[in-house]
């Protein structure tokens, strides 16, 4: 049975390897349908790693709202940009090198807090129930209040949208 | 008897094992039982896909009176395998401007999809290749992938025709996912789970979903949605053949364009028995016969009923199709959810009066709020 844990490593980091370079090639490629499907592949590398931390809920959820709906927004972006058919836009503007800089200061304090995080991997962790129920007892229990706030807002968003896309009478 | 036949593949694929375990260690078994779900499921998909367009050849031949095909093999059943042999040696034209490596992938990717979420599918008791926690989110989400796919064959092919079909394919799915996710919704609340294997033992003793008030209205909004979500006819704007050429395959040919065919096959597959998993009781029926036959049986006629459609009904226009999703279905369905709970919440007697009052209530508002506005007569100041 080792061998099967040891395939099961060397799928997890070929999953992370292609996540990363699918992410890098969103932002190094020159066309945009192109960074569009490498970040879908990129979001899939996502979904595959919440599924190899048994976390099948968040998975799906990944591909649903991450890789349908965002992906179908920004095909739509891209169907409405003159450029469509250009081979090539170039990725990199004046602004990139402060960006790359303010990026490394946020990135230094990205990582210090992920270091301060106590992760705790015990026995009574591992085997915590993460199946759909739970989640959903959870949200509609301890956690209803961040959530009735995400739900208003989306509303607030919807409310928004219709009232700029009407047509005036 | 009966049990066995009913378990025959369940058995055959136990005693394959076992026969495997003599001579090979644990993880390769392992792994070979994983395998053999896969490898099954990859083997069946296009024998059903081949035989399908099969049937539908002849069935929409019934429906015009003449005969469909019938000259290779008798009845014809030899016709999908002359096809398959004609696609394979047919020349691979890929046009000039296209954008080679995703003209080439679109294809490729587009049967993943359809493949992958015939994994949750109870096609019998006790045969299903994967009882995921999520099964029922998995189909939805997975299945959303095809459209990408689509949207990059007609993206890469650089044509307007193509571009417009595989933009049409996209306002399609987005419109027509809300009511059929917010369709099953009742079934998960009434069941409080996922998986499709425990929505179908929900079911059992002709407990099945579609006889409740709640249940064959969602399943009439889901199975229209499904068709509209694999883009057959009455909801075939994709393709267009009397207006875009083909749509997002008119610059395929080939084994390609027979792999965009093959993943719209499976994909109605999937769809039906998806409904018949969710609505139709899966695999439930009377006990004389195996379970997988009566899953068979009602995927089979859902399917005929698709045919159906396309021999009779004609087409859409993009503000019908459009319409009828956000107009009709959408608050429909959101009603549903309620009607739904309500059934869940009550005792029988009660809950399907409630029901019905419901339901009457939502659709005679879909009436008052729907009905077809006349416009005011013309006056014409400054004619004669």
């Amino acid at each position: 049975m080792e061998i099967l844990y040891f395939f099961a490593k060397t799928g997890f980091y070929a999953t992370a390897l292609v996540t990363l370079a699918a992410a890098i090639l969103v932002v190094t490629l020159r066309n945009l349908f192109h960074c569009a499907l490498a970040l879908i592949l990129s979001l899939l590398g996502v979904a595959v790693t919440y599924l190899y931390l048994k976390a099948e809920f968040l998975a799906i959820i990944q591909i649903l709202l991450y890789i349908g709906a965002i992906m179908t927004l920004l095909i739509f972006a891209i169907m409405l940009t003159h450029r469509l058919t250009d081979r090539s836009v170039s990725q990199t503007n004046r602004q990139s090198l402060p960006a790359f800089a303010l990026l490394a200061v946020f990135n230094i304090f990205f990582i210090a807090s992920l270091a301060a995080v106590p992760w705790k991997i015990n026995s009574a962790s591992l085997a915590a129930k993460i199946d759909t129920q739970a989640l959903g007892a959870f949200l509609m229990g301890p956690y209803v209040f961040p959530f009735e706030i995400i739900s208003i807002v989306l509303i607030i968003a919807l409310v928004g949208a219709v009232i700029l896309g009407r047509t005036d009478q | 008897m009966a049990e066995t036949i009913d378990q025959i593949f369940v058995l055959a694929k136990d005693r394959f094992l076992d026969l495997l375990g003599i001579v090979l260690p644990d993880w390769i078994i392992l792994l070979v039982r994983i395998l053999i779900s896969i490898a099954v499921l990859l083997a069946v998909a296009p024998v059903v896909m081949m035989y399908m367009t099969w049937l539908e050849r002849k069935v929409l031949g019934r429906i015009q009176n003449r005969y469909g095909p019938n000259r290779v093999g008798i009845f014809g059943l030899l016709q999908p395998i002359a096809d398959g042999i004609k696609m394979l040696t047919k020349e691979d034209i890929v046009p000039k401007n296209a954008d080679q490596v995703i003209h080439f992938l679109a294809p490729v990717v587009i049967v993943i999809a359809p493949l992958l979420v015939l994994a949750v599918l109870p096609f019998g008791r006790n045969m299903i290749a994967a009882d995921l926690n999520v099964g029922l989110l998995f189909f939805l989400g997975v299945s959303t992938f095809g459209v990408i796919a689509l949207f990059m064959g007609s993206w890469a092919s650089r044509n307007k025709y193509s571009l417009l079909g595989g933009m049409r394919a996209f306002a399609q799915m987005i419109s027509y996912e809300i009511p059929m996710v917010l369709s099953v919704v009742p079934v998960i609340l009434v069941t409080s789970s996922l998986s499709t294997a425990a929505i179908v033992e929900a079911q059992l003793g002709w407990k099945w979903f579609i006889f409740t008030p709640w249940g064959g209205f969602a399943a009439l909004v889901f199975f229209l949605c499904g068709v509209a979500e694999v883009n057959r006819t009455p909801f075939d704007l994709p393709e267009a053949e009397s207006e875009i050429v083909a749509g997002f395959h008119t610059e395929y040919s080939g084994m390609k364009f027979a792999l965009f065919y093959m993943a719209e096959f499976i994909s109605t597959f999937a769809i039906s028995g998806l409904a018949v998993t969710l609505f139709l009781g899966g695999w439930d029926g009377p006990a004389f016969l195996p379970s997988w036959f009566w899953f068979g049986l009602k995927t089979f006629i859902l399917i005929l009923i698709m045919i159906w459609f396309r021999g009779t009904l004609p087409r859409f226009r993009v503000d019908q199709l459009m319409g009828f999703a956000w107009k009709v279905f959408l608050p429909f369905t959101l009603a549903n959810i309620f009607i739904a709970a309500l059934w869940a919440l009550l005792p029988y007697p009660k809950n399907f009066i409630a029901d019905t009052i419901g339901i009457t209530v939502i659709l005679t508002l879909l009436q008052i709020f729907n009905r077809k506005e006349t416009p005011k007569k013309r006056k014409y100041l400054y004619a004669n």
